[in-house]
């Protein structure tokens, strides 16, 4: 088969041939955006957070008319309050284990700071996020120390929510100690939090995710600070671990266990999220997450709309240029054309419309992409994603191309006889 | 006539009933995903108080100075966005515009006055009297607290119905005793229903939507002598050198928010001439940098409106495009395949305008059937976008009139849109060509 007959025939329709050519350009720009923002998603929810999530439920409580959290004395008091809560918890037959933290992975409730190397350092080295809670917390949340080692009871202090006595060691994530030593001997640094806090690092956790899934902690994802401190305030956080498939009991039991030790405090069972205040971790997950399926969801629907009606705009069109063309095909089925050169002649036709399409598409995808990137800052697009809808695109081509052409094959030489 | 080419559009259309029930779909499909997307993008960037939003300024003060603004990622290097509890405090002392209010977030626990129900939780702000009129707090019983309850640290409280039913089980409730925090407040106006969308005077805590409505607002002085903490974003350059909620009172840490109402554009430029003065004289270290956003402007400037939300109504609006350039081709190749008929029409005196007409009516037909299945699949999709989006979001996404209405001309619009050209090939037809080759 030559083209030139091909190209004479298709200049006979030209502004069909622009059309579904725009069409085919248009939708490769489209699905390859759609298909990397799907991908992107996909890749932030399938972060892991670095913590044993089986089994795991948080809740978060505070109390009517608490200490201020001010002085020592009502420190004290906060903390003895805490300090029972942990035991009522832990006294529970469904559960495994329970500790105070001031937050969790994935629980958007954030306090972080800049890490630097000298005092007064006046832009920090790394932004990371705090975790505060005892020895215990390594073990309960099922962290991996990969150096150094945990906490000792004797180095856990307590202090009010806004108090500054902070304890002079830390764990940190690899993460972090990689970006603050590129060297590799974080261990038995020193580092100074928030400006003005010298800290040893005595231990690293191979990996803790930071609380914000959000997209302003993107560069510091995986940089955590354990800091050996239970905070003490008017609220509180328990992460509690129930003994395998006991987690809905222990949920039900542990509020009801609450109230009967201390009544004044508040611990919601609300509509929303928000307003809930005993939340699996499987919750907590996907609360964080819900917004980036949501949009891999809405891509995906966008994208197989898209795709199906380009394809279904080829059939339609080829199906209309088939008919126009009966006559002409009748008479080169007269004139010695096999059925397989006709289904040829349609197939290689849409192969250049799409071939041209493509192109198009593809330049214009990257535009899209680059556009998108200043305004919503977005990743670069791997140019993966082109090349993978390039081959999609010709392939959705040649399939809806195939039964129009197959039914064009399938007319008869006779037809060239007919007047139309 | 119009009658007549409407008959000729529907045994056109049935002709080819697969090309035309492809052209609906494809329509349908089209309108469905942008309508479905733009009714959230219309929820979350409308304007929560048209009325007054012109009216309503926020005042950016920088607290930081030169040193912390070298790390600010924003090019235009403006001040942060909340302001030190001393520039509030001073700015509501100097009391420059026509109403204006300091404000923190505050999230209490109320106890029941029913013994045996548990005690709840509540969002609230602290703010001064004039907080009232400047926002249209809409009162269901009572009013808001005067200027004089503001001074003396009155033990007032506004609360909203849903409290009110909680609490006291509904009806009038002013000047009943509250227990906010283990203190005793009296109630001194119950809120209608009222839940703006954006929470436009603290976007910053609120990042806009909530489902949670506005439980409780008290005197801002009486909260902070209460040690009523803030439950908002604290956001510290460096530590409060004392310790506490009063240490963070005297730091150089942002938590408190501040809106100002002004008449006039004149008066916003002497207000915005006066916050320089005021940078200067607080914060002598470093050249005033101050600003002074309209409503809008700071909603716009605050990203109110999600990223998430404009990329989707774009990649809609491009399916929407591809949707209605599928269209015209297939018009297209419909319409031309019908030369020999123009060429007749045409032949036995129908004028150009007339060729014109009969194709845009069946055109418009089919925008029509596609506005009808995009209204259907408009509604689906709008009953399943809270599977899709956070809740706070997809709950404001609703198919009203409007939408109705839209949706409609949209299809009708588009697909005629669609149609010109084809229509244009179609008029062009030349009688004599197509008699001859018949």
């Amino acid at each position: 088969m030559t083209l030139p007959p091909i190209l004479a025939a298709l200049k006979k329709h030209k502004a069909g041939v622009t059309l579904i050519t725009l069409q085919i350009a248009l939708t490769l720009a489209i699905v390859c955006n759609a298909v990397f923002i799907i991908g992107q998603r996909i890749d932030r929810i399938e972060r892991p957070s670095g913590i044993n999530e089986n089994n795991l439920f948080l809740i978060t409580q505070s109390w009517v008319g608490a200490p201020s959290g001010d002085d020592q004395g009502s420190v004290d008091k906060l903390d003895a309050m805490q300090q029972t809560d942990i035991a009522t918890l832990r006294n529970l037959p469904d559960v495994e284990s329970a500790i105070a933290i001031n937050t969790l992975p994935l629980l958007n409730s954030t306090w972080s700071g800049g890490i630097g190397l000298k005092p007064d350092q006046q832009s920090s080295t790394a932004q990371a996020a705090f975790y505060f809670g005892t020895e215990e917390m390594i073990p309960a949340l099922g962290l991996k120390l990969v150096g150094g080692r945990n906490f000792t009871r004797s180095d856990v202090n307590h202090m009010g929510f806004r108090g500054h006595n902070r304890p002079p060691i830390v764990i940190v994530t690899k993460a972090l100690a990689d970006k603050l030593f590129p060297k590799g001997d974080a261990l038995g640094k020193t580092i100074y939090v928030d400006r003005d806090a010298p800290s040893t690092i005595i231990g690293i956790v191979e990996r803790m995710q930071v609380p914000s899934p959000d997209s302003w902690a993107n560069d510091w994802f995986w940089n955590s600070v354990l800091i050996p401190t239970r905070l003490d305030a008017g609220f509180a956080r328990y992460a509690v671990r129930a003994k395998p498939g006991r987690l809905d009991a222990a949920m039900r039991e542990a509020p009801k266990a609450l109230f009967a030790s201390n009544p004044m405090r508040v611990i919601e069972t609300g509509d929303n999220f928000e307003d809930t205040s005993v939340h699996s971790f499987a919750d907590i997950r996907a609360h964080a997450y819900r917004a980036d399926r949501g949009m891999a969801i809405l891509m995906g629907v966008i994208c197989l709309i898209l795709l199906c009606v380009t394809g279904a705009g080829i059939v339609g069109l080829t199906s209309f240029w088939v008919g126009q063309r009966r006559k002409q095909i009748g008479i080169r089925r007269a004139l010695g054309a096999t059925q397989h050169d006709i289904l040829r002649y349609f197939q290689t036709e849409n192969l250049m419309i799409a071939g041209v399409g493509v192109v198009m598409g593809a330049l214009l995808a990257v535009g899209l992409n680059l556009w998108m990137m200043k305004q919503f800052s977005m990743d670069r697009m791997s140019l993966l994603y082109v090349l993978v809808g390039i081959v999609s695109l010709l392939v959705l081509g040649q399939g809806a191309v195939f039964a129009p052409a197959l039914r064009a094959s399938r007319v008869s030489p006779v037809e060239a006889t007919r007047s139309v | 006539m119009f009658g007549y080419y409407l008959d000729l559009a529907l045994r056109s259309l049935k002709r080819h009933k697969a090309l035309t029930a492809l052209m609906i779909l494809t329509i349908g499909f089209g309108v469905a995903a942008s309508m479905t997307t733009w009714s959230v993008f219309r929820a979350v960037s409308g304007d929560p108080i048209p009325w007054k939003s012109s009216k309503l300024y926020v005042p950016q003060i920088d607290a930081w100075g030169p040193a912390v603004q070298k790390n600010n990622p924003d090019p235009d290097k403006g001040p942060p966005d909340a302001l030190t509890h001393g520039d509030a405090v001073a700015l509501m002392r100097d009391h420059r515009g026509k109403l204006q209010s300091a404000m923190y977030m505050i999230s209490p626990s109320i106890v029941p006055a029913v013994p045996g129900e548990h005690p709840l939780n509540t969002l609230g702000h602290a703010v001064f009297s004039e907080f009232f009129p400047m926002v249209d707090v809409p009162f269901k019983y009572g009013s808001g607290w005067s200027a004089a309850d503001d001074e003396h640290r009155a033990q007032v409280a506004v609360i909203s119905s849903k409290i009110n039913r909680k609490v006291f089980g509904g009806g009038d409730s002013v000047g009943k005793t509250i227990n906010i925090d283990g203190r005793d407040y009296r109630v001194v106006g119950v809120m209608d229903e009222w839940n703006p969308q954006p929470r436009f005077y603290d976007v910053v805590n609120t990042g806009g939507f909530l489902q949670q409505d506005e439980g409780v607002l008290l005197p801002f002085n009486t909260a902070i002598a209460a040690g009523m903490s803030n439950d908002g974003n604290t956001n510290c350059y460096e530590s409060p050198k004392e310790t506490g909620f009063v240490g963070l009172q005297h730091s150089s840490c942002i938590w408190n928010e501040y809106m100002v109402e002004l008449d006039s554009a004149s008066a916003a430029q002497d207000f915005k001439a006066y916050l320089e003065g005021f940078a200067r004289e607080r914060h002598p270290g470093w050249t005033p940098n101050v600003r002074l956003r309209g409503l809008m402007a700071w909603l716009d400037h605050e990203h109110v409106v999600p990223p998430d939300t404009r990329i989707s109504l774009y990649v809609a609006l491009g399916l929407l495009l591809v949707c209605l350039v599928n269209t015209a081709g297939l018009l297209l190749a419909k319409f031309l395949r019908r030369s020999s008929e123009i060429g007749v029409r045409r032949a036995l005196g129908a004028s150009r305008r007339e060729i014109y007409t009969q194709f845009l009516v069946e055109a418009g037909m089919v925008g029509l059937a596609g506005g009808v299945l995009g209204l259907v699949l408009t509604g689906f999709g709008i009953a399943s976008v809270g599977w899709v989006l956070p809740r706070d979001i997809a709950a404001l996404a609703r198919l009203d009139v409007t939408l109705f209405l839209t949706t409609l001309a949209v299809a009708i619009v588009a697909t005629m849109l669609a149609g010109l050209y084809p229509t244009m090939r179609a008029a062009a037809v030349q009688p004599a060509w197509q008699l001859k080759s018949n």
